[in-house]
């Protein structure tokens, strides 16, 4: 990359100016909380925000608003393609097993361990 | 020093067209991200599976006793740190090394500030009220989560600490190397500064 002194400037102002929006971004984020709104729409709301403020670090602290190069851009679509892959395991796993009896509770929960053991192995 | 001399340092490799330390930050970007990717998957799985009700059930926020100012508090001071980070490989572009080592040093003194408050407000109060990893999943993920990132955060104190002292010989020597070097330190900074900005609402909030 090559960077005149202006086009420097031009960067410095832009990063200053995604800084306000990341921390206005945050102050957004707990004010929502404090809402007491639906919790699931509370969940929404916060992860919504996340992934603006993320998208903000990605794009312009991290260049790739200016990026060109295939490599780098299907190296992260590939990333991009799994890590939906990784997020989707929980909704598999889950869909599997009737309400309150999943992995992880059983040794609170032995009657379901006992009720479901069959399904495994 | 060897005499082995690394290609591709500054001028763009032939094949990729880009300087090799970035395609390389970038596949281990990549990697970082399948590896805290597969822990957010754990915490959404524990925590859509848990109980509605009874000792499994997923504990209400109050319960939890994170509090949102402080981790608030770190979310600003880990973004800050990003700017000072992306303001000293501008400082580098405009060639001024002075400018570089102030802002590579506030980027250090921030994320020590971070680690600080992690340990000695939530880590070491948290341990003593009896809320170990062992306590429940929630704790079990916050720890593992958190742990992971704050690791993140010290090798990057480590790195930036070696550019500010004896890695920075290498600008009197190859300026442009050196400017990449911190180029690349910056994009892992950004990604741990990232990574924080989705934790902080998935532990801290909701």
């Amino acid at each position: 990359m090559d960077h005149s002194h202006a086009d420097t400037d031009k960067h410095v102002r832009l990063y200053l100016t995604v800084f306000a929006a990341l921390a206005v971004g945050t102050v957004v984020t707990v004010a929502a909380n404090q809402l007491h709104v639906e919790h699931a729409l509370a969940i929404g709301i916060a992860l919504g925000i996340a992934t603006v403020k993320a998208s903000l670090v990605a794009a312009v602290f991290m260049h790739l608003k200016w990026e060109r190069s295939a490599w780098i851009w299907s190296t992260l679509a590939l990333c991009a393609v799994f890590f939906v892959v990784l997020l989707f395991i929980p909704v598999l796993e889950t869909s599997e097993h009737p309400p309150n009896v999943v992995v992880g509770t059983w040794d609170v929960l032995p009657e379901a361990h006992t009720e479901h053991a069959g399904h495994h192995e | 020093m060897s005499t082995a001399v690394l290609p591709y340092t500054v001028e763009p490799h032939p094949i990729t067209r880009l300087y090799s330390g970035k395609l390389g930050i970038w596949l281990f970007l990549a990697s970082e991200v399948m590896l805290f990717g597969a822990l957010f998957s754990s915490y959404v799985l524990l925590r859509v599976g848990a109980p509605v009700a009874g000792p499994a059930a997923w504990p209400a926020h109050a319960e939890t006793g994170l509090s949102w100012k402080i981790g608030g508090f770190n979310t600003l001071v880990l973004i800050i740190s990003s700017v000072t980070m992306v303001m000293a490989w501008a400082a580098l572009k405009t060639h001024n090394i002075g400018r570089a080592k102030a802002y590579l040093a506030t980027t250090v003194f921030l994320a020590l500030v971070f680690i600080v408050v992690k340990l000695t407000l939530e880590y070491i109060p948290k341990i003593q009220a009896g809320h170990t990893p062992s306590h429940n999943n929630f704790f079990a993920l916050y720890f593992t989560l958190t742990g992971l990132h704050a690791l993140h955060i010290i090798g990057g104190i480590i790195v930036i600490t070696y550019f500010i002292g004896p890695g920075s010989a290498l600008w009197k020597t190859d300026p442009e190397y050196f400017t990449n070097r911190v180029e690349c330190t910056g994009l892992y900074w950004h990604f741990v500064d990232l990574v924080w900005i989705f934790l902080f609402p998935v532990l801290y909030l909701t």
